[in-house]
């Protein structure tokens, strides 16, 4: 697979490590009422979908960013990336 | 109709005019007292143990394309107690106790052949926690032999235990583990739930549960609704599909897992030998093909096939300590999807859904497996109590802190 690193251009996937879905960046607020629950569902259970996947991949063996990959799970087809802080600046100007 | 020699002998000699198809090709009825969806190693096996060890009457099975087409149909066929954890290895030893009389209790022949399995180490460390793991092993009640350089030499005279990257320095050995034949295994369970009553009905995919006031009623399924106040799924690869349309979210991510078999060649490993400094495990079929396989490919994925990294690394790992089998050609390569759980242990549980059962997680452990978790799967559906060897596979374990982590390798799937 070539993941398309929106700093360096197409990269073979083996320059990366896979963390998991990208639902990882959205850190529970340990003050909620809620937060056992919470943190329960963000740490252990997954959507796991079958189709398009967001998905925390890292660059170990490149820049060392952290980047977002859409990805259909079950062709392999990568239909986007976007850098990981640029994903979390938008979702903090927005919350 | 009982397979035996005489029967054989009498089939060659009339042309092999006598023999009658293993299963029927059930019709689905409007009803049933139980479903099993899922008709791979763990479905057959679960309608098979609730017919004749439970004696329930009234049971279907529903598969989506063909039974055998999954996991149990692509695996490398290992079978194994060899487990550590309190939790896990009195269910596997169970399981292994139920392959030793397989073939007797289902009078087919699956090939289980006990040949032992050698997991190697190259460090002190490895060694001091395969010292510790077969304590574990001998303190349940299964076997474990410790074996030095030149123990493991004894019994693979070919292994590269002088100039590798990681000389091996000995093993753990299970003399009872083993290899059966995956499909047969299939076959057999479906052939014996069918004598017992079971309707196995293939091309029916589930779409949909009915589910009332919390309690589930039935399926609705490709070829209509079928009625049922138990259910259980046992679908390993495709749980969290499957159950997400019963509203449930799982601690699973599915990830492909490859395995590859070579050329047929002539007998060179009489058992099996998993490498201890990377993640690579073969053994030989009875047809002579090299069996083996490494890790994950690492990331999610749904797609049956992997990525060629990883057939890279699977084959320079298994070169570095069989360097004679450099020059045999590969001649199939497969992806399976893996149920990868939080802490690379299954599943066999109640879930909040009155009369819905829950077995999956199987991690890439499910094939050895299979005896046992019909077992108790089919134990837990027909009692509402969990199994004496699966109490601890519950699916609530991580919010309890009951993890079952027999790699200590925490919430990250791909690396269990």
């Amino acid at each position: 697979m070539l993941i398309p690193h929106p700093l360096l251009g197409p990269r073979d996937a083996g320059e990366f490590t896979y963390l998991g879905d990208a639902t990882l960046l959205d850190r529970p607020d340990w003050q909620s009422e809620t937060a056992a629950q919470d943190f329960y569902d963000y740490v252990y259970t997954r959507d796991n979908p079958s189709g398009v996947h967001r998905e925390l991949w890292y660059h170990e063996y490149g820049d060392r960013s952290w980047i977002v990959v859409t990805r259909n799970v079950s062709t392999h087809e990568i239909l986007g990336a976007e850098l990981a802080q640029d994903v979390a600046k938008t979702k903090g100007s927005a919350g | 109709m009982r397979y035996n020699a005489l029967r054989i002998f009498k089939e060659a000699l009339t042309g092999h005019k006598g023999w009658t198809p293993a299963w029927r090709d059930a019709p689905p009825q409007k009803s049933y007292d139980f479903i099993v969806v899922g008709g791979g190693g763990h479905g057959l096996a679960t309608a098979y143990y609730l017919a004749k060890v439970y004696k329930k009457s009234r049971i279907a099975l529903l598969e989506r394309k063909w039974i055998g087409g999954g996991n149990v149909g692509r695996n490398t066929t290992i079978v194994r107690s060899n487990y550590m954890m309190p939790g896990n290895q009195p269910f596997y030893e169970f399981s292994l106790k139920l392959w030793e009389n397989l073939e007797q209790d289902l009078n087919f022949n699956a090939m289980m052949s006990q040949r032992g399995i050698i997991n190697l180490f190259h460090n002190d460390a490895q060694r001091d926690a395969a010292i510790r793991r077969g304590n574990s092993i001998l303190l349940h009640g299964a076997d474990a032999v410790l074996l030095d350089k030149q123990g493991v030499k004894d019994l693979y005279p070919f292994l590269n235990t002088e100039s590798a990257r990681f000389p091996i320095m000995g093993g753990l050995l299970q003399p009872r583990a083993g290899t059966a034949r995956h499909d047969a295994v299939a076959w057999g369970y479906a052939r014996g739930a069918d004598q017992h009553g079971v309707d196995i009905i293939q091309n029916c995919e589930v779409t949909g549960f009915k589910i009332e006031n919390g309690e589930v009623k039935g399926v609705e399924t490709t070829r209509g609704d079928i009625m049922a106040p138990k259910i259980g799924v046992a679908v390993a690869g495709r749980s969290s599909e499957v159950m997400a349309k019963a509203g449930l979210r799982l601690p699973i991510e599915s990830h492909v897992l490859q395995a590859f078999v070579t050329e047929g060649l002539k007998p060179i490993l009489p058992g099996v030998i998993t490498y201890g400094a990377g993640h690579f495990y073969i053994s030989q079929s009875d047809k002579g093909g090299l069996v083996f396989g490494g890790n994950l490919d690492y990331y999610n994925s749904y797609a049956w096939r992997g990525n060629l990294p990883t057939v890279e690394e699977v084959v320079e790992e298994g070169i570095s300590i069989f360097p004679n089998i450099a020059r045999a050609r590969v001649l199939r390569t497969w992806g399976g999807i893996m149920d990868m759980s939080m802490d690379g242990s299954p599943f066999i549980d109640q879930t909040p859904i009155k009369g819905l059962y829950f077995n999956g997680g199987w991690c890439y452990g499910g094939f050895k497996a299979t005896p046992a978790s019909g077992y108790c799967f089919a134990h837990l559906m027909a009692t509402d109590t969990p199994h004496d060897v699966a109490t601890a596979l519950r699916l609530d374990r991580y919010k309890t802190g009951h993890m079952i982590d027999e790699l200590g390798a925490g919430a990250q799937p791909n690396l269990h």
